[in-house]
């Protein structure tokens, strides 16, 4: 380093909201929700406090990965419209600063959750962050088109680590939960990528749409979501779910699965008719999907532990 | 004229503040975590390489 270079001021000083862009606060915003809702429908109750300082740093370990993930595709995020502003392309944060930010903050995360609640929570926490960040970020998105269908486990984890921080063990209601978002997952990506499909080529990530066409993606989406609506129903009758959660599974996937319906039973030229109006509005409806699955699952709690209607028993 | 403030020392007061913010918030969840983990009553006391009646199981 030369002296001049010692003295060089940038003038695009990162500030703290560049660092907190990097945590990707909308993918934080469902991670909090989905894992608090893990944790106050467990039969177990947990101090406000454990359970507060848990769901933080859960959130703030999903926020790491999300850092870690920029920081490894600051190339292709250039070059995509939807991702070209994000801190790293846009030069507010070096990629050197935001792999820091992310390790630090992983570990950071992984020991306050191993403090405040328990080692096999810790472990999860751990394992998601690895997950994302290796398995899907550096191995399956530029490989597979199948990325988004294994990837999606890491946005899966959330609610059962909600759940391990109650209860100290993993069980069928935790992995139904987990099972509820990878499920939900490909066909919320893949009626994104339909009209998007330009920018995910012009990045040389293998999207479905890119590798295997339209038609094809369009009767992927209706299939996951006919496992997906069949999953969400049946989970009504575990001991989280109740009348409410029912009512509310069948009202939104009987939507979800009309909705992918016309998707499959339409083509790019029908699609462009209507500048895709059909795939925006089941790309909007699985936004609110989950947070009204997970609303209905606290609800059905709420009104069981008051000893109101909701839950079977 | 020099000046003494570059309009950079002002936007890093900024985010010097608000680290010190988010430290001071961490210090503040690990002490009432600390506090909330001794007054819930669970077993504070661990092997100590000596023997500690505490631990032992009454029989």
């Amino acid at each position: 380093m030369t002296d001049a270079s010692l003295y060089t001021v940038r003038t695009d000083d990162p500030e703290l909201k560049d660092y907190f862009n990097l945590l990707k606060p909308r993918v934080m915003s469902l991670v909090v929700f989905t894992a608090l809702i893990g944790l106050l429908v467990a039969p177990v109750g947990v101090h406000p406090m454990v359970g507060f300082t848990a769901i933080l740093f859960i959130a703030i370990g999903a926020g790491a990965s999300g850092a870690l993930n920029m920081w490894w595709d600051a190339d292709i995020d250039a070059v995509m419209r939807r991702t070209a502003k994000r801190p790293i392309p846009a030069g507010k944060v070096t990629p050197g600063e935001a792999l820091g930010f992310g390790l630090a903050l992983s570990g950071l995360a992984v020991i306050m959750v191993a403090l405040a609640s328990n080692l096999l929570a810790a472990g999860l926490l751990a394992f998601t962050i690895f997950f994302y960040v290796v398995i899907y970020t550096m191995g399956l998105k530029r490989w597979t088109p199948q990325n988004i269908v294994i990837g999606g486990a890491a946005g899966a984890f959330p609610p059962m680590i909600g759940w391990v921080v109650a209860t100290g063990s993993v069980s069928v209601e935790a992995i139904c939960m987990f099972m509820l978002i990878f499920l939900w997952t490909p066909p919320h990506f893949w009626a994104l990528a339909l009209f998007m499909k330009d920018d995910f080529s012009n990045a040389g990530v293998p999207m479905l749409t890119v590798t295997h066409g339209h038609p094809s993606t369009r009767r992927h989406i209706f299939a996951y979501s006919v496992v997906l609506a069949i999953f969400a129903v049946g989970m009504a009758f575990t001991s989280i779910g109740g009348p409410i959660y029912l009512l509310t599974a069948l009202v939104l996937n009987g939507l979800f699965l009309q909705g992918a319906w016309r998707i499959m039973a339409r083509d790019t030229e029908m699609a462009l008719a209507d500048d895709y109006a059909i795939e925006k509005k089941v790309f909007k409806l699985s936004l609110i999907y989950l947070f009204l699955h997970f609303g209905a699952l606290f609800t059905d709690t709420l009104l069981k532990s008051l000893g109101l209607w909701g839950g079977w028993i | 004229m020099i000046q003494v403030e570059h309009e950079m020392h002002q936007r890093r007061r900024g985010r010097n503040l608000g680290v010190g913010l988010l430290l001071v918030g961490l210090i503040g969840i690990v002490f009432g975590l600390s506090v909330v983990k001794v007054t819930l009553g669970h077993n504070v006391e661990k092997f100590d390489h000596v023997r500690r009646p505490m631990l032992e199981q009454t029989e």
